[in-house]
């Protein structure tokens, strides 16, 4: 497979960043710092075949995130995005 | 209850398995009893922890399969590939009896709502179907009358999941409209040869942009590159479709 095709979408990114952020950060807006664009980090390409997870910008390539897992710690580097923005009217359904 | 806050960490819960059946050759439907579920939404997925007797543990993400419920249920249908690490074990070994360990309901932008009243597309590479049909089944359970239309490529008629059941909500009021695409062998009274979706399927096979309809595509890379970059060509904004992709071995890390 080419490498283009190696990546996933920030969705998948989801369960590593449950253990860290009470809020789910897939559904939020970041912007890019490199290129300025905005989107739902749950639209980043997400690389998984290192030895953590590299998130970045659909458009542009730039990296928005950085995370790795070591024993004892969880190194995350956010520096890629400027801000992002949460929802926090966000709900589960009522169940029926 | 009305509406549980996602507010809180998602933490490892213990799942217990109650329920096991073949969807194909190759694939399984799981249905787990959960530990404290809180309930999910239609297109988010869980995280499956496994760990050996020697301490090595491996996760994986699968795709709710089922409707929203209150009975602290859900199903997951898992493919086995052929040199899976985990899937071979609950394709095969798994029994009923058995317990995981279980992380979510986890995602919060794949996901179709109850209250959204535009016209869905769905289209599915494989087991991409998966999160597209706990969007179907929410559908039904909801009462909902979203007009929804599936987009299915798959291999071959045998590969088809939940083939019954599908067949039954397109017969019976028409609300979810199937069309199937199939890339290697056909069934004998197919209109089309075997092949990837193209764009003829597309403007046959999906709401027209006009409908204002928003996407959902879901499959393994290549799939979800190829079905979305012929949305967008038919005239469908990018910020109208919604992708999950499984990667390029269809197993998500």
């Amino acid at each position: 497979m080419s490498a283009p095709m190696n990546y996933l979408d920030g969705n998948a990114a989801a369960g590593e960043l449950s253990r860290i952020f009470a809020m789910d950060i897939t559904s939020a807006e970041g912007q890019c710092a490199n290129c300025g664009a905005k989107g739902r980090f749950a639209e980043a390409h997400l690389y998984v075949q290192c030895p953590g997870l590299v998130a970045r910008c659909a458009l542009c390539g730039h990296v928005l995130l950085r995370l790795v897992n070591t024993q004892r710690h969880v190194y995350l580097d956010l520096r890629g995005m400027t801000y992002l923005t949460l929802d926090t009217t966000q709900q589960q359904e009522a169940s029926s | 209850m009305a509406g549980t806050a996602v507010l809180g960490r998602v933490t490892w819960r213990s799942a217990t398995v109650v329920g096991l059946h073949d969807e194909t050759t190759n694939a399984r439907t799981i249905a787990l009893a959960v530990r404290d579920w809180p309930g999910h939404i239609a297109g988010q997925h869980v995280d499956l922890r496994l760990t050996a007797p020697d301490g090595y543990s491996a996760v994986r993400s699968y795709s709710i399969a089922s409707a929203p419920s209150s009975d602290g249920r859900i199903e997951i249908t898992v493919e086995r590939l052929p040199n899976g690490e985990v899937s071979p074990y609950l394709t095969k070994e798994l029994i009923v009896g058995d317990d995981l360990e279980l992380r979510g309901p986890i995602g919060g932008w794949f996901v179709w709502r109850r209250d959204q009243t535009e016209p869905i597309q769905l289209a599915a590479g494989g087991s991409g179907i998966v999160p597209l049909m706990a969007m179907i089944r929410s559908r039904a359970s909801a009462g909902s009358s979203a007009p929804f239309r599936l987009l299915y490529s798959v291999r071959e008629p045998g590969a088809v999941f939940y083939r019954d059941e599908l067949r039954a909500l397109s017969d019976q009021d028409h609300s979810v409209i199937v069309t199937f695409a199939y890339t290697r062998a056909t069934p004998k009274d197919s209109p089309r040869p075997p092949g990837r979706i193209d764009a003829a399927l597309i403007a046959t096979g999906t709401w027209s942009p006009n409908l204002g309809p928003t996407s959902y595509v879901c499959g393994p890379t290549s799939f979800v590159e190829n079905a979305t970059d012929l949305l967008i060509a038919a005239g469908h904004g990018r910020e109208t479709i919604r992708t999950e992709r499984f990667g390029a071995t269809g197993e998500r890390k």
